[in-house]
């Protein structure tokens, strides 16, 4: 069941688009030579995902550090929440309310008349990573919320009972214990990523499309359902090996350790 | 001849009426101590005396409310744990799970600026895996090792400091019994050769006994009795020492008469118990008489001392502990040692016998 439309999707792809539209039987590679013409969107994912990722772990480290260490637990389960609360709402509404902030009656304007000339927001790359970081971070909260949580807070007293200095024990303790959250979150984040159609869709405005938009456009507008597919299995095929890279290296890394676990 | 105080004299570290509030309540208060260089000392009391949190006052974890913490004569209030030349083995041993045996063992000197070169630190971590004696393990993961070799790896990574202080909390706890007793015997040791002064904190009365130079004997945030633990076996400031250093039979009264050596008390059931007191105490007040064991010997002879009933007894090997019953003073325990045995014979279970003591062989003790 659940490798069943994988294997239909592979299928498709070494076939034709049918007079009218949808999926013609027939087997060449042609699709596959194709898939230079959706270069720009492969080159689209393949940046901003990972640039996504690492902007969300930049900016949610903090933030689960400061929940887990730093907040009683009375305000910490409020604080939780308010993390989550923005998921009650569909990214389509969100992304709406974004579009108006960097469209040209918000941030630009207020830009503008601080007098700092005008700047074109939305429909960029940065607007599709501002839209990327906000719907994806609590994603990537979450997983380093728990392992920083789960910290061995006992462990930090320890280093410092040894003379080593806040600053340092957060770098030598805290942090190497906590990677196992950030590197779940990455994967997390980072798979999600590489499908995405809809924030580029909204904020990037045709502009800035990922893959996940060359696939709405081939499948619902041009009804290629064969190149479609090819695109579709190149995509697979790119997140397999860079999801394997991933593991190996974080694997390597955590040299074998038993309290490091991923996936 | 008046020689100048020279440096062995001074504490190593002092409590001056320190005292910590966390909230509304007091987990330490007033606390007075010294620790002398070199010695053995241990906390001792039940969990929530207080005993901790002396010693997190000491490695700078807890900053004290009012009173003084005072460092080779240095008031240290403010010194945070990272400045503080003190070590701490922690009671679940808090080993970096991330680092090697050896990284472990040689963090508190990575610490120091400028850097050690590092062929000395792995010196240093090979002198002192030797030490503990855990020689080749440095390579080895913290979870590839087991309790006791855990703890090990803790005790070596405070003791490669060369702390003035080395604070042991609980650290015996996770053992098992047997393993327990070899450590006591390998800690006091290595205190011995080591030279450094040790503080631990226990409720195990045993093993603070058999450890300590001296004992700090806390309860509800206070300091009870401080002392060898020959002088609080034998001269118990009262009921609650009593209780808590070795095994002892309480039977409670009151005040009959004091002279200046022997206090003489009487139970509701009119039985005389007479012996020092370790308190000064007046007639009528309420008291304890309190007998140990060993103090109290069986015959089978009548006439003698109170007349009793043997209502469990436990074969210890050089000793049989006897737990008898009286009408109304109660059960109570007899030690008897083997060669008294081979003159009075065994005391089967149910049997009668008669429990002596002699005269003025108990401790009068003020109940608080």
């Amino acid at each position: 069941m659940l490798v069943l439309p994988l294997i239909v999707v592979f299928v498709f792809s070494f076939g034709a688009r049918g007079p009218a539209g949808g999926y013609a039987p027939g087997f060449s590679l042609e699709n596959f030579m194709n898939l230079g013409a959706r270069w720009a969107a492969f080159k689209n994912t393949m940046v901003l995902a990972p640039v996504g990722t690492l902007a969300c772990a930049v900016i949610a480290y903090p933030l689960a550090y400061f929940l887990a260490l730093r907040v009683s637990a009375k305000r910490r389960t409020l604080l939780l929440i308010l993390v989550i609360v923005p998921f009650w709402t569909s990214i389509l509404i969100r992304s709406y309310a974004w579009i108006f902030i960097l469209g040209g009656k918000g941030i630009p304007a207020l830009i503008a008349w601080m007098g700092f000339g005008s700047i074109q927001l939305i429909n960029t790359p940065f607007a599709v990573l501002v839209g990327i970081v906000y719907g994806y971070l609590p994603l990537m909260v979450f997983p380093i919320y728990v392992s920083l949580e789960q910290l061995d807070k006992r462990l930090l007293e320890a280093s410092a009972d040894l003379g080593c200095p806040p600053g340092r024990t957060f770098l030598s303790v805290t942090l190497p214990l906590s990677m196992p959250g950030v590197a779940t979150g990455s994967m997390l984040v980072f798979i999600l990523l590489m499908g995405e159609f809809l924030i580029p869709a909204m904020l990037g405005g045709g502009k800035v499309f990922f893959v996940g938009n060359a696939l709405v456009d081939l499948f619902l507008q041009s009804r290629n359902w064969a190149f479609g597919s090819a695109v579709a299995v190149a995509l697979v095929l790119i997140m397999l090996v860079t999801v394997t890279a991933y593991m190996r290296a974080t694997r390597r890394w955590a040299g074998g350790r038993a309290d490091v676990s991923l996936m | 001849m008046k020689s100048n105080p020279t440096e062995a004299d001074l504490p190593i570290a002092e409590l001056r009426k320190a005292s910590k509030h966390f909230g509304g309540v007091v987990a330490a208060d007033d606390l007075d101590l010294t620790i002398r260089r070199g010695e053995f000392l241990s906390f001792l009391g039940p969990s929530g005396c207080g005993k901790t949190t002396a010693l997190r006052m000491l490695a700078g974890f807890e900053t004290p409310s009012h009173g003084d913490v005072l460092l080779d004569g240095k008031r240290v209030n403010d010194l945070p744990p990272h400045r503080r030349p003190v070590n701490m083995v922690f009671q679940h041993y808090a080993l970096f799970p991330h680092l090697t045996v050896a990284d472990n063992i040689a963090y508190g000197l990575r610490q120091l600026r400028p850097k050690l070169p590092a062929a000395d630190i792995a010196k240093a971590v090979d002198h002192t895996l030797e030490t503990v004696r855990l020689p080749g393990f440095g390579k080895r993961r913290i979870w590839e090792m087991s309790g006791g070799q855990q703890q090990r790896v803790a005790l070596a990574r405070a003791i490669i400091n060369q702390p003035k202080l080395l604070l042991l909390d609980e650290p015996m706890a996770a053992l098992d019994k047997k393993l327990r007793r070899d450590m006591q015997i390998e800690l006091q040791s290595l205190q011995r050769s080591l030279g450094i002064t040790f503080v631990l904190v226990t409720h195990d009365q045993e093993e603070a006994l058999s450890m300590s130079d001296r004992i700090c004997i806390m309860r509800s945030g206070r300091i009870v009795q401080v002392g060898s633990p020959r002088d609080l076996y034998d001269r118990p400031k009262n009921r609650y020492v009593a209780d808590f250093v070795g095994k002892s039979n309480f039977f409670s009264g009151t005040v009959d008469s004091v002279s200046s050596t022997t206090c003489r008390i009487s139970t509701a059931t009119g039985q005389m118990f007479s012996g020092i007191s370790t308190q000064s105490l007046t007639a009528g007040q309420a008291a304890t008489a309190s007998l140990r064991p060993e103090q109290i010997s069986l015959t089978r002879q009548s006439g003698h001392g109170v007349k009793v009933r043997i209502v469990a007894l436990i074969f210890l090997g050089e000793h049989t502990e006897y737990l008898v019953r009286h009408d109304t003073l109660g059960d109570f325990l007899v030690l008897v040692p083997r060669q008294s045995e081979a003159s009075e014979g065994r005391f089967d279970l149910g049997a009668d016998a008669y429990a002596t003591w002699a005269d003025g062989a108990a401790l009068i003790l003020a109940d608080d």
